[in-house]
């Protein structure tokens, strides 16, 4: 394979190893190794989804808040961002597999801890509360011993909802991405991005 | 002819060619072409390009973000179908349990096979390359030498369409004038690279690639390929028409739909088919290759896998073109009293000396990427520019701490994203909210990797042989594999992780990937460059090879091995396009055997 597929999509870690294994077998089925790539496939089509209501709100809540609406793009729960988390907590493969306890169990997490400082649901609080709990376990390099286990959470919770959101093509307008559509020449980088790098287009 | 099952094969074909991949999609052009009956017996299942190729799905409209999940290793919308490290029904056995001493077999089970997803990277080798053992003692030599692939290597790249330019670097060889497409331009990180690893020392130059980035010239060319024969130019003219240029977007991985790229299922079969003198059957899982009482190779066994039944397939000539590890297999599994070893394999050789490429990599975040401006950067859907390898001369003069060489690839563009997160938290360092989405638009794009592609030499603990117990579902016996590093590799990583570490550095940037010191931990394993060759080498002596200098068997003249098997050294170029340029110089063999009656 190529380095430009592995590190395509902007990749800013390395890529997880797939074992050479096989899928393990579970409740939800795998898609198989000849799915139809044609298919625009929606959370529930190839395997049912995990979330009650309260989870929907939860993880809206919590999304909303690592990616708002603003001028760079709409909030992440108008993207489709929890029904996107939903279906990755219900899938039946490994890395999947491992991911749900950790964002299960944290949705419930969060919701105590809001109800332990603040008498309501998360989804309930107002910004300031919201932000109250996410400073405390935004960074797991600094968040104290109590709060490791939620930074855990937070920092999986937070990649994860970052990878659907820009998966969208709202997300690629708000990251910067220009593409998948067909031009009729490929000119390279335009010359105030040759400027700004200080380089010149070896290629005439 | 046309695709078909095992219930409507001919009584008899000229050639049996096993395998529908760069090797038997070639062999299959160039002998239908020259007017051969010939049947191609693919294991996997029928698969058209044109229909089937998710060209603009975007990752939100894949499952998991189209991310890679045990089913599809690398990622939900790569061309591959029924593949992967692991095939249901088909496994494989590790002779060791050693982490470092495994070999992972890629399979595609498709027809066209490994070429529908492959990275499109089209390098010759150079004269340097056939005569390796000369220059340092070390492995083979072919049997051939460049001159004597040169004009199949040229053919090759005219009807698959190759981009790139003549860089005149040492063992890097030119392509006559006008062969050649354009280049694409260089992207953002391509350039920033080009620039920085030059103060390295590190040339950076437009890679080969087989996409088109203009129309193939269907005037002139057929004329080229196929001098004096109105019939096939009228073919392969036509098939050449059917191609697009690359519109530049979607990455190549996922197949072409408008056959802008190099796969066997757009550009060998379907000129094949339209001679008329193929049949293809697909879910055809060979069992063996039969031998008749003159000692020449009369047929194919299979199975059928739409009903499990065995089916035959009678020939005058069999080739096979399966891959390093099917071809080993089947040859294996094909006993006899002449042959109670396998077939073709009085040397003993059958299976030995399996190689593939060298790899690792290091990746780095550059801060002069940050806060580019957006602009499009999907360009042909692959590298644009790689670095060949460069220190002959270092070598030469005694400097180097071990033999041959890597070239490098790269990535870094600005891609298509999903999937993934963007911004790892050590870069975050908390962020969410408005910040989160500030610092991952920043730092989108700074990111770059660099990977060695690099040459290993063929050893003795490097082989697969029939595992003594496991079978497959069929009953068939399965390959078994022995693999080991030498310290030729293990030096050859340390020099690649110094210099990727230098090129990052020098660019201003910070090394991201964890630098491991013992090199048993960051080369890849055995088989994950997906380039394995060997198994059955050519050379110049019955006792010492298996095959000859025209793929064909020493044991078995009507047998040919036209896929990596006849490898006898692994340059660090990618093999595809040298398999390409030896089956259609096998190829032109048979034809040759055919009109003289000796077939």
């Amino acid at each position: 394979m190529t380095t430009a597929a592995a590190l395509s999509a902007g990749a800013a870690v390395d890529l997880p190893s797939v074992s050479y294994g096989q899928v393990k077998a579970g409740a939800a089925k795998p898609y198989g190794t000849d799915p139809d790539l044609q298919k625009v496939y929606r959370p529930g089509d190839l395997w049912s989804l995990t979330f009650d209501a309260r989870q929907i709100k939860t993880a809206g809540a919590l999304a909303d808040v690592i990616l708002p609406a603003d001028d760079l793009g709409p909030a992440a729960s108008t993207l489709g961002v929890v029904d996107m988390l939903d279906e990755w907590v219900s899938a039946p493969y490994d890395t999947q597999q491992k991911d749900r306890p950790v964002i299960l169990d944290g949705l419930v997490w969060i919701d105590a801890e809001s109800r332990k400082r603040f008498q309501k649901d998360f989804a309930d609080l107002p910004e300031s509360g919201k932000t109250a709990i996410c400073d405390a376990i935004c960074d797991p390099a600094k968040a104290v011993k109590e709060f490791r286990t939620a930074a855990r959470f937070f920092s999986k919770f937070r990649a994860l909802c970052a990878g659907a959101y820009y998966a969208t093509p709202d997300g690629w307008k708000a990251l910067g991405y220009v593409g998948n559509v067909a031009l009729a020449s490929f000119d390279g980088p335009p010359p105030e991005v040759l400027a700004q790098l200080g380089v010149e287009q070896t290629v005439v | 002819m046309p695709i078909i099952t095992s219930s409507k094969t001919q009584p008899e074909y000229d050639v049996a060619i096993v395998g529908s991949g760069a090797g038997g999609g070639q062999m299959a052009f160039t002998l239908t072409l020259g007017g051969l009956k010939c049947v191609m017996l693919e294991a996997g299942r029928n698969y058209d390009p044109v229909t089937e190729t998710p060209m603009f799905q975007t990752k939100a409209q894949g499952p998991l973000q189209a991310s890679r999940t045990e089913d599809k290793p690398f990622g939900f919308y790569d061309a591959t179908v029924d593949g992967g490290w692991q095939v249901p029904n088909e496994p494989y056995t590790q002779a060791s349990d050693k982490p470092e001493e495994q070999f992972g077999w890629w399979r595609a089970r498709m027809l066209g096979g490994r070429t529908n997803h492959w990275g499109r990277i089209s390098l010759r080798n150079g004269p340097y390359d056939f005569k390796p053992k000369s220059r340092d003692g070390l492995g083979f030599d072919w049997p051939i030498s460049y001159e004597d692939v040169a004009d199949y290597y040229t053919k090759v790249e005219m009807l698959i369409g190759v981009y790139g330019t003549n860089t005149g670097r040492e063992n890097t060889p030119s392509s006559p004038d006008g062969v050649l497409l354009p280049p694409p331009k260089g992207r953002a990180s391509e350039l920033v690279t080009q620039k920085y690893a030059k103060k390295v020392g590190v040339p950076v130059v437009p890679i080969h690639r087989a996409v088109l980035t203009k129309p193939l010239d269907c005037q002139n060319i057929p004329a080229k390929l196929h001098p004096g024969n109105a019939w096939a130019q009228k073919i392969v003219g036509d098939s050449m028409l059917q191609r697009a240029a690359c519109f530049w977007a979607t990455e190549c991985g996922r197949g072409c739909s408008i056959r802008a790229n190099y796969q066997s299922t757009t550009v060998h079969l379907p000129p094949a088919l339209a001679t008329g003198n193929l049949d293809i059957v697909p879910n055809a899982h060979v069992r063996e290759i039969t031998l008749g009482p003159d000692g020449k190779a009369n047929g194919v066994l299979y199975i059928d896998k739409t009903t499990g039944q065995e089916a035959r397939i009678k020939a005058k000539a069999v080739v096979l073109a399966a891959s390093s590890g099917e071809t080993v297999r089947i040859l294996l599994n094909s006993k006899s009293n002449a042959f109670p070893d396998g077939l073709a394999n009085r040397s003993g050789l059958v299976g030995k000396y399996l190689m593939d490429t060298i790899g690792t990599g290091v990746s780095g975040q550059v801060p002069l990427l940050e806060n580019v401006p957006p602009h499009n950067e999907d360009g042909a859907g692959g590298s644009h520019f790689y670095a060949p390898w460069w220190l002959y001369g270092e070598q030469k003069a005694g400097r180097m701490d071990f033999p041959r060489g890597y070239h490098i690839e790269m990535g870094g563009s600005r891609g298509m994203p999903g999937g993934s997160n963007p911004l790892p938290d050590d870069l975050g360092r908390g962020a969410y909210g408005r910040k989160f989405k500030e610092e991952a638009r920043r730092y989108y794009g700074s990111f770059v990797g660099y990977s060695c592609r690099g040459e290993m030499i063929p050893n003795e603990d490097c082989f697969c042989d029939l595992d003594p117990t496991v079978k497959d579902k069929w009953g068939i016996p399965v390959l078994r594999f022995h693999w080991k590093w030498a310290d030729h590799e293990l030096k050859q990583v340390q020099h690649a992780q110094r210099t990727f570490v230098s090129m990052i550095e020098a660019m201003g940037g910070t090394v991201r990937s964890r630098l491991e010191s013992d090199p048993l931990k960051y080369i890849e394993n055995g088989g994950k460059i997906i380039h394995e060759v060997g198994g059955a080498l050519m050379g110049e002596t019955a006792e010492k090879s298996v095959c000859n200098q025209w793929n064909q068997t020493w044991d078995v003249k009507n047998l040919f091995l036209c896929d990596g098997t006849p490898f006898p050294s692994n340059a660090d170029k990618n093999p595809t396009l040298t398999i390409m340029a030896l089956a259609w110089r096998a190829g032109d063999h048979i034809l040759e055997q055919a009109r003289q009656g000796n077939l």
